[in-house]
């Protein structure tokens, strides 16, 4: 049996206090196994960011344990989650955040640079021919389609070699064609045993995924394999 | 991140925004040309007066009439004068004044010199052979007026460098001064300015000829009489004399009623010094204001740049980067605009230093001290300046970092 990658144990995550108290997470149970391609969905305001953030371990639980990749996250310090951040979780968002003054290469090579990694251009159009850019990586993010930025962020995700690809609404800014184009290049990654979390409130963006999990006010209500 | 990818990632924010970076450097440039230039000139206007302070001496003491008379004197020759010849044999004397070595009296009129067909203006000054150790100056050729031009009121003159240039004239040759023939028996060195009006341009005659012929006033009277002490040390005592004897020959009873004035020409240069370094204090402030408000054009600029760049902080976040690193990237980024900044306000600053004397007559001394410091504040200031907006900068929560767009 594949060893999990990420398993949270009643994560509760509290904004504000006493009655002002919104409970995003309320005793959230996930474990998600290496190489497994999960959606997570719901509606806004249903805490499925509030789930992505932990789980990218961008904010930490206010309750609970959070386990990745053997590691406790939920007791460590700023500097400690950077680094797990940096080398094991490559994200993808929805509003892509590629720096407008540097070419795709150099964008794809961020994350390298924050761990002195060697031969950094190498890795990063490594990563670019993966997503099928090789022919893009001057050009800036300015210069090139919404599909391709989002297959620009997608490879500075994989530059990494991390062990879980965070996906929050890639397609989210997409038309339907560059959509299908992210979503393959995702199903091809877990298809050659990356370990994917993709969130969407799109239930046909989740269907490519092989199990789905949704969130609802806080608890997560269903986990049913796809 | 290593130290050369934080410098490099700070270069890189800087090229992102090169109009903005260039006009943020542009505070600094010019706080620090500034600095850079009015130093510079305080300090060639102080090197002016050491120079002059050097030349002269300390030794000179200069009794003129009281100040009551000081503007009546050369229009009322003679009754407004209260120095008289008396007084110059009592203070030549070594009994009454034994720290005194020199005593020269002096009448002036400005005269115009003819010699062949050039004409010339020029103060005429009447003198005795004292005048060239009182002024510190030494004949260049021929010879100085001596005492028995004095008893024969000689119709001799030496003329200073400038003024022989103009009349083309030189030792041996004939001068008219106010229609009356002089024989030019000597030429003066160069002194290069001195007080406020140049020492090369002077005509020095016997005072005894000058009284007879030129000022047409009394015999006994002189408008000034310079005093050259024996040494630099003696000056007090020179003084202490001087005073003593003119107020006794003057039947005055205490300097509150004394009809003359003792000054030292050291003093007055001195005073001349401070009021300068007291101008070139004020002039730096100021323009180490200027380079303050360019450190705060720098925090300024670096606030902007950490909020518009938000999205892009969380996103370095997100992909690994620590806040120390973030950090480092906009101390990097502000410590970058201010030293870049300092070199081309250096630049200025030297530029300006050639080119003000060259089309003014504003003397610039840049010494290496003022350039160093202004460099050494410049990028103090832009890493002072720039630890706020940083130290915002690597706050950040990256879930709000992200969210702004």
């Amino acid at each position: 049996m594949a060893a999990d990658v990420l398993r949270l144990e009643s994560v509760s995550k509290v904004y504000g206090t006493g009655d002002a108290a919104v409970h995003a997470l309320d005793r959230v149970d996930l474990s998600v196994q290496q190489g497994e391609f999960v959606a997570v969905m719901g509606p806004s305001g249903s805490g499925k960011s509030t789930l992505m953030h932990i789980v990218g371990c961008l904010d930490v639980p206010s309750e609970g344990r959070y386990w990745f990749a053997g590691d406790d996250v939920s007791r460590m310090t700023e500097n400690e989650l950077a680094r797990v951040r940096n080398r094991r979780i490559g994200f993808v968002f929805q509003q892509f955040h590629l720096l407008p003054s540097m070419s795709a290469w150099r964008n794809v090579e961020l994350p390298l640079l924050y761990r002195n990694a060697r031969d950094r251009r190498g890795s990063a159009m490594r990563s670019l021919e993966q997503v099928g850019l090789s022919d893009r990586v001057e050009h800036r993010p300015t210069q090139l389609s919404g599909g391709q930025q989002q297959r620009v962020a997608i490879a500075r995700a994989l530059v990494t070699d991390p062990d879980l690809i965070l996906a929050d609404e890639p397609t989210g800014n997409l038309d339907s064609g560059s959509s299908r184009e992210v979503l393959g290049i995702l199903r091809d990654l877990n298809a050659y045993g990356r370990t994917v979390v993709l969130i969407t409130h799109d239930p046909n963006v989740a269907a490519v995924a092989h199990r789905v999990v949704t969130m609802s006010d806080g608890h997560l209500q269903d986990d049913v394999a796809a | 991140m290593n130290p050369l990818r934080t410098f490099e990632t700070g270069l890189r924010g800087i090229a992102g925004h090169r109009l903005r970076s260039l006009l943020t450097t542009l505070g600094i440039l010019f706080g620090v040309a500034a600095v850079i230039c009015t130093v510079g000139i305080g300090q060639a206007q102080s090197d002016v007066i050491n120079a002059r302070v050097a030349s002269l001496g300390s030794n000179l003491l200069t009794v003129s009439p009281g100040s009551t008379s000081v503007r009546g004197v050369f229009g009322g020759l003679g009754s407004a004068n209260t120095l008289t010849m008396d007084d110059v044999n009592g203070l030549a004397s070594k009994d009454n004044a034994p720290d005194i070595q020199a005593v020269a009296p002096v009448v002036q009129a400005r005269e115009s010199l003819v010699s062949g067909a050039s004409n010339w203006s020029t103060q005429v000054s009447g003198s005795n052979r004292d005048w060239l150790v009182a002024n510190a100056r030494t004949v260049e050729s021929g010879t100085f007026i001596t005492t028995s031009d004095l008893t024969a009121h000689a119709q001799k003159v030496v003329l200073g460098s400038t003024t022989a240039q103009n009349l083309g004239a030189t030792v041996g040759s004939s001068v008219t001064i106010g229609k009356v023939p002089f024989t030019v028996i000597g030429i003066l060195n160069t002194s290069g300015g001195q007080g406020f009006v140049s020492g090369d341009d002077l005509a020095v005659v016997p005072i005894t000829t000058a009284q007879d012929v030129l000022t047409g006033g009394s015999p006994n009277s002189v408008q000034r009489i310079l005093l050259s002490a024996t040494g630099a040390d003696t000056v007090g005592s020179a003084y202490q004399e001087a005073d003593q004897l003119l107020l006794n020959t003057h039947g005055a009873t205490n300097a509150a009623n004394a009809d003359f004035n003792i000054q030292l020409q050291s003093s007055i240069l001195s005073t001349a010094q401070s009021i300068t370094q007291t101008l070139t204090i004020l002039l730096a402030s100021v323009a180490a204001i200027s380079l303050l408000v360019g450190g705060i054009g720098v925090m300024n600029i670096m606030l902007v740049s950490v909020t518009e760049r938000t999205s892009e902080i969380g996103l370095r976040k997100a992909v690994g980067a620590t806040p120390g690193d973030l950090l480092r990237q906009f101390l990097v980024e502000a410590a970058t605009l201010s030293v870049v900044g300092g070199i081309l306000g250096v630049a200025l600053g030297l530029l300006a230093g050639v080119l003000i004397p060259h089309f003014t007559t504003i003397a610039v001394t840049i010494t290496a001290l003022p350039v160093v410091i202004a460099v050494a504040v410049a990028a103090g200031v832009g890493l002072i300046f720039g630890v706020y907006p940083a130290a915002r900068a690597a706050r950040l929560a990256p879930i709000d970092a992200l969210r702004a767009q």
